[in-house]
């Protein structure tokens, strides 16, 4: 048994207990090394599990060695090494714009940013049911201090608003698990979609009723509507590079819905298979709704960029939903482009709000901002991005989503909805552009710190590479998430993986 | 028993329900609290309930109790402890921050349900 996959959890686990143990004796220039070295070798990590896990061989490393359905597991497929790589490099861009000043004021800053990577590895990684609350939990309390990072009234009201609705989404997360694991006697993922194809009659009912109380939890973590009112006050009163941490928050959401949908309540599932699917599709497009909505509303850029998080969720859930193959493959692209461009998103929304002293970031005419043709630049390339417009990764998003809707008999609405909330998307963003920077009247700050330095907009273009890199590579990257795709829908080698390792490695 | 256990879940779980919609922090925290102890008695029952019986294996006895469900809740204890003592210290932090408890941070007593 390769020891690979515990690394992701081994590392955070002591990078970010040394950092806590350390965190009064060491300068911070040591720590922040600490910090990126720590997250960088996540990145690798990634790589290697990304590359052991490419020609279809599914990991799965048995806790204690105590053999699965009794022990733990941690299962590594495509999905899960995506999902890595993705939550890997974008922490690493995060966080090498936070260590520009955002991470003084606490020295536990550091601690709970490899804490919090330590919960969203274990969530991807995981097999086991409660073990998936367990690091919900990790992540989340993680979550909550580096929301509150620096304190101030508006973050703090905004913090407590979240601590509480999470608090009640673990206390039903507890309550679908009794209930599941009451019916069906196992909490090992794979065990439980064996156990639920045979659920007798009288208990169909109980876990529907788990499942859903799951559906439930997964959607307010995700944000779907009319779960989503939470988000985007949320992300516009934290610090930036927490915000930009945090677009990969929702799409732990995302991954249990698909994960749980896919495999336990998948197609092999007999009396409840598609129980999420009937859901998700006009939950989804609820969310494209009001999500676009809202982004016209906002009367400050943070607040938008929070709906337009909301935005990308509708459109990953709406291709998520439609369950082909090519459309799930679409989604999982789509998952990775939004996340960075939502990232690069708030780090550049801190930048404008940095320079434009007292106006900050709402949307009025304010004065010049310093350095305002390379940020209006920036902006430009970052809102095409977010719009879905040519010739970036966005664009290849929307369109691959838009052409798996053709697989459906609804495709004329669903298109017709997708295209008319894009197209909304654009106007809001040209009306925010237009206010920031071709409505700016006024001087220009002289002071230093408003301008913007050159180590701050390292990170924003190192995330815009790597849109471009989803572009440039498109073709290898799809070829990926659609393997990656053909592997979830069939949920048989998952269960062959975790149930019966000795049985022969399944072919992909 | 079982009637009792489900009468018990069923009050803790409303009342926990009715005041984490209470407006202030620290009905708040209470109803969140209440629910973590119907949630921890609910995966208790998830195990069957049995009195008088072996959690582990002897020759001697002539059943089990599920011994699994007794560690999700000393998990989910341990849990629901530390976020229970992270939300009182965040409803002080938000009482010095905002002045009021009032989690929206209204001072207006007319707005407070």
């Amino acid at each position: 048994m390769s020891h690979l996959l515990i690394l992701p959890l081994v590392l955070p686990l002591l990078a970010g207990t040394l950092l806590l143990l350390t965190r009064r004796w060491l300068s911070l220039d040591v720590r922040r090394a600490m910090n990126l070295t720590a997250t960088l070798a996540q990145v690798a990590l990634a790589i290697l599990v990304l590359i052991q896990v490419d020609s279809g061989e599914i990991l799965v490393y048995a806790l204690g060695n105590w053999p699965a359905p009794y022990g733990i597991v941690l299962v590594g497929d495509r999905l899960a090494a995506w999902m890595l790589l993705v939550t890997s490099a974008l922490s690493s861009f995060a966080l090498l714009y936070a260590i520009q000043g955002t991470d003084r004021g606490s020295r536990h800053f550091h601690p709970l940013f490899q804490l919090q990577l330590f919960g969203l590895n274990g969530a991807f990684l995981t097999g086991d049911l409660f073990n998936l609350f367990v690091f919900f939990e990790v992540l989340l309390l993680a979550s909550y201090g580096l929301l509150l990072h620096r304190g101030g009234a508006e973050r703090t009201r905004a913090g407590l608003h979240f601590v509480a609705l999470n608090l009640v989404g673990s206390t039903l997360f507890l309550f679908a698990a009794g209930t599941l694991y009451g019916t069906l006697g196992t909490l090992n993922l794979a065990d439980m979609a064996v156990k639920v194809a045979e659920t007798p009659t009288e208990n169909l009912g109980l876990v529907r009723v788990g499942g859903l109380l799951l559906f439930g939890v997964f959607a307010l973590k995700a944000a779907v509507a009319p779960l989503h009112l939470w988000l985007p006050a949320t992300y516009a009163a934290t610090s930036a590079p927490v915000a930009a941490l945090f677009a990969i928050m929702t799409k732990v959401g995302v991954y249990c819905l698909l994960r749980i949908g896919t495999l336990v309540f998948g197609t092999d599932a007999g009396p409840v298979a598609g129980l999420y699917a009937d859901w998700l599709l006009p939950l989804a497009l609820a969310t494209l709704i009001l999500a676009t909505l809202g982004t016209l509303a906002a009367t400050g850029l943070r607040r938008q960029i929070g709906y337009l998080v909301l935005v990308s969720v509708g459109l990953l859930l709406t291709a998520l939903a439609l369950g082909s193959p090519d459309a799930t493959a679409a989604g999982l692209y789509y998952l990775a482009h939004t996340t960075f461009a939502t990232a690069a998103f708030f780090l550049l929304a801190d930048l404008i709000a940095n320079g434009r002293g007292s106006h900050a970031d709402r949307l009025t005419p304010g004065p010049v901002i310093p350095a305002a043709g390379l940020i209006g630049g920036l902006f430009f390339v970052v809102a095409l991005l977010v719009a879905g417009l040519p010739p970036l990764s966005g664009f290849v998003g929307k369109l691959l989503v838009l052409r798996a809707t053709l697989e459906t008999p609804i495709w004329p609405g669903l298109m017709a909805i997708i295209l008319i909330s894009s197209l909304l998307g654009i106007i809001a963003l040209a009306r925010s552009g237009s206010l920031l920077f071709l409505r700016a009247e006024g001087e220009c700050s002289t002071e230093p710190s408003a301008r913007p330095s050159a180590s701050r907009i390292a990170p924003i273009m190192g995330l815009m590479g790597l849109c471009l890199a989803l572009t440039i590579w498109a073709d290898p990257i799809l070829r990926f998430v659609t393997e990656t795709a053909e592997q979830l829908l069939r949920p048989g080698y998952y269960i062959q993986a975790v149930l019966a390792p000795d049985a022969g490695r399944a072919p992909s | 028993m079982e009637i009792l256990m489900s009468v018990i879940i069923g009050v803790l779980t409303t009342i926990g329900v009715y005041l984490t919609l209470r407006a202030r922090t620290f009905p708040l925290v209470m109803g969140l609290t209440l629910m973590s102890y119907a949630v921890n008695l609910f995966l208790f029952a998830t195990g069957r309930l049995s009195i008088g019986q072996p959690a582990i294996i002897t020759d001697t006895a002539s059943g089990y109790t599920d011994p699994l469900p007794q560690a999700l809740v000393l998990t989910a204890i341990v849990i629901s402890f530390a976020m229970t003592a992270f939300v009182i210290m965040l409803s002080l932090k938000a009482h010095a921050e905002l002045g009021t408890d009032q989690v929206d941070g209204h001072r207006d007593e007319e707005n407070v349900a």
